[in-house]
């Protein structure tokens, strides 16, 4: 069992998964900040790759990415940051990143690191099912990794049902069809996922996009297993001098 | 020679290697409806006859093909210059946008958006949607917009909004991250008019059917000119690549046609300052398509150069991609010097001032060796009215 898996079975409301863009606000906060989202509560971290094009995100982290790219951030380096923190880290983590990236540095090779360094899942947006089923999913599924597809409001039942088959871990469902950082009409974002709860899906489902402080937070988790927040946290990240502090103050107005 | 599959991708919008859709989910129900409606849509006689009629009485089709006699002489060989400088708006890009503003109505959509780099696109694009009464959004990287000055005023004066693309380079890569932001931020009245044959499956297709209607025509012109309807060479620019699939579109089967594209080579292929794709990129993933791609080792896209801002863009559409890689087209590059000397060429032996953009495909005459009796078709993508302060700067004024 996948220590997602293991993580949902043990906890199944309210769980809360933080977005991060590794290499930001400086090149090598990446750990301090994933141990004080272990410390302060998080019960899963989303580590993003940053990329030139980031074509699903909104301005806030595109530009969390840009500063983590002239920081020196590279796959390469975060795998180095990354080579120990398991002897630290207990909660599930998943890289979050688009598929040029990873296609230079090699998409096996890329799994194969991962997996060695001890990453649970993998998030890319711009992977379709296509190419997931026709090429890519059986690499995933050779090193064990995770592989979460996202959901919107204007997704068909069936396709939801197809990406919940496919996926393992968790089914991520975008609240409204929206890059992130945007705000959102709550009443229809619990009609979409009340919608999502009464099909039997065999995954988790976290919300992501939208979510920025308790209030969002719980309902967001209301008719769901958790949500994701990651443009307020790279908000309360931005200029903080001391990233465990203002990590720890931001997830008490959270949790 | 392998044969290409040039004019009709594979299900999954494959050129060879190339093509597919790299999507988010947030744009599937978008792109699918149109993967799913566009062939018949396009296809269909209500829709023809809409669009014929109005390319012949408002872009002003077909256009000519013109026998350049001096220039010929010049290279002693036979040159037909292809005359999209002459349809309305003063470039080829308005064959695509009327084709995709006709579609997009048959959609019930709304809303039109639009990226633009030099501003023709973002032109032909205002101007369909002022002729449609249909509200335009045009997205336009901050530097373009600063560069751009008179198509920005021509695309406000047409009623469109433009907005400045703020986001990393500012300019024509980032003006499409926008506007397909935009496009995931309002998935049901909106329809995303993309300017090239770039982007997820189907619009590479779907743009390079629009712009077909170039050598469509070549064909009949050179076969009342010439006897013959195949020339033996076509040349045209390609940044993303959209006139030259119109030029290259009915010819790819004939084998005796040498299809020669020429790339942006900016201050040198070498000098870091460069926009030559074919030479300088690597297989990858962007807007939507696996294509070549300028990029770092690290897999992060490059700001590419070009004097010209219609080819200053880092990919180029996977029809190409393919078309490089089987070895079925030739691809030149020229230098942002090399061009400005081959628009004062044309300019003096023809009295027709080019765009920069077509002004590549004229410097790439330099490179081939042309027998006497050869029929070459270069096709003059646009006019060079919007290049003007490039070229006063090259005469000193």
């Amino acid at each position: 069992m996948s220590r997602i898996q293991s993580l949902f079975n043990t906890k199944n409301k309210q769980v809360l998964n933080v977005y991060v863009t590794a290499g930001y606000p400086q090149l090598n906060s990446t750990l301090t900040i994933m141990s004080a989202l272990q410390k302060s509560g998080a019960d899963l971290i989303e580590l993003g790759m940053p990329y030139s094009d980031p074509l699903a995100d909104g301005p806030v982290i595109q530009a969390s990415s840009t500063i983590a790219l002239q920081n020196g951030m590279t796959i390469k380096t975060l795998f180095a940051q990354l080579k120990d923190f398991r002897n630290t880290i207990h909660v599930p983590v998943i890289l979050m990143g688009y598929m040029n990236p990873i296609l230079q540095y090699g998409f096996e090779k890329f799994c194969a690191d991962a997996a060695a360094v001890g990453i649970d899942g993998l998030i890319l947006p711009d992977l379709p099912e296509f190419e997931f089923e026709s090429e890519y999913g059986a690499i995933i599924k050779k090193y064990n990794l995770d592989f979460i597809f996202l959901v919107t409001p204007e997704t068909k039942p069936e396709r939801v049902q197809r990406l919940d088959n496919l996926s393992t871990g968790f089914l991520y469902a975008v609240s409204s069809s929206s890059t992130t950082g945007k705000d959102q009409n709550m009443d229809a974002v619990n009609a979409y996922l009340q919608r999502l709860q009464s099909m039997n899906l065999k995954n988790p489902v976290l919300v992501g996009f939208g979510i920025k402080d308790k209030a969002s937070f719980e309902a967001a988790s209301k008719y769901s297993n958790g949500a994701i927040i990651g443009t307020a946290f790279i908000k309360a990240l931005e200029g903080a001098t001391d990233v465990t502090a203002a990590t720890e103050a931001f997830i008490k107005t959270v949790k | 020679m392998a044969t290409t599959i040039y004019q009709q991708p594979d299900a999954q919008g494959y050129y060879g290697k190339f093509g597919g859709a790299y999507i988010p989910e947030m744009l599937h129900p978008n792109v699918e409806e149109l993967r799913k409606q566009y062939r018949s849509i396009i296809t269909s006689k209500d829709f023809k006859d809409e669009y014929q009629a109005l390319l012949r009485d408002y872009v002003g089709r077909p256009t000519p093909l013109y026998f350049a006699s001096r220039l010929s002489d010049q290279y002693n060989t036979n040159i037909y210059l292809k005359r999209e400088d002459l349809c309305h708006t003063g470039s080829h890009k308005l064959n695509n946008a009327l084709g995709q503003i006709l579609l997009a109505q048959r959609l019930g959509k709304k809303r039109i958006i639009a990226e633009t780099g030099a501003g023709q696109h973002g032109v032909a694009t205002a101007t369909v949607c002022a002729l449609k009464g249909i509200e335009c959004i045009v997205y336009m990287g901050e530097k373009d917009i600063q560069r751009q000055a008179p198509n920005v005023a021509r695309m406000k004066m047409l009623g469109a909004t433009v907005i400045p693309a703020v986001s990393g380079s500012k300019t024509l890569k980032d003006a499409t991250n926008e506007a397909i932001r935009d496009w995931i931020n309002n998935p049901i009245d909106t329809h995303y008019i993309i300017g090239s044959v770039v982007g997820p499956h189907p619009y590479p297709d779907m743009v390079a059917s629009f712009q077909s209607v170039i050598s469509e025509e070549i064909r009949k012109q050179l076969k009342d000119k010439t006897g013959s309807e195949l020339p033996t060479h076509v040349l045209a620019c390609v940044g993303g690549g959209s006139n030259a699939a119109g030029a290259f579109y009915h010819f790819t089967e004939e084998q005796s046609v040498k299809l020669v594209a020429v790339e942006a080579a900016g201050h040198g292929v070498d000098s870091g300052m460069s926009a030559a794709t074919t030479r300088l990129g690597k297989p990858g993933v962007l807007h939507g398509s696996k294509s070549l791609v300028m990029q770092t080792e690290d897999g992060q896209v490059v700001e590419p150069h070009s004097i010209s801002a219609g080819l200053d863009y880092p990919g180029i559409g996977p029809l190409h991609a393919n078309l490089f890689d089987s070895g079925r087209g030739t691809f030149l590059s020229a230098t942002d010097e090399e061009a400005v000397r081959a628009a004062f060429n044309l300019t003096q032996l023809e009295g027709i001032i080019p765009a920069l953009e077509s002004s590549h495909a004229l410097a790439g005459l330099n490179q081939v060796a042309f027998k006497k009796d050869d029929v070459v078709v270069l096709c003059l993508s646009g006019r060079g009215d919007k290049d003007m302060a490039t070229y006063m700067q090259a005469m000193g004024v």
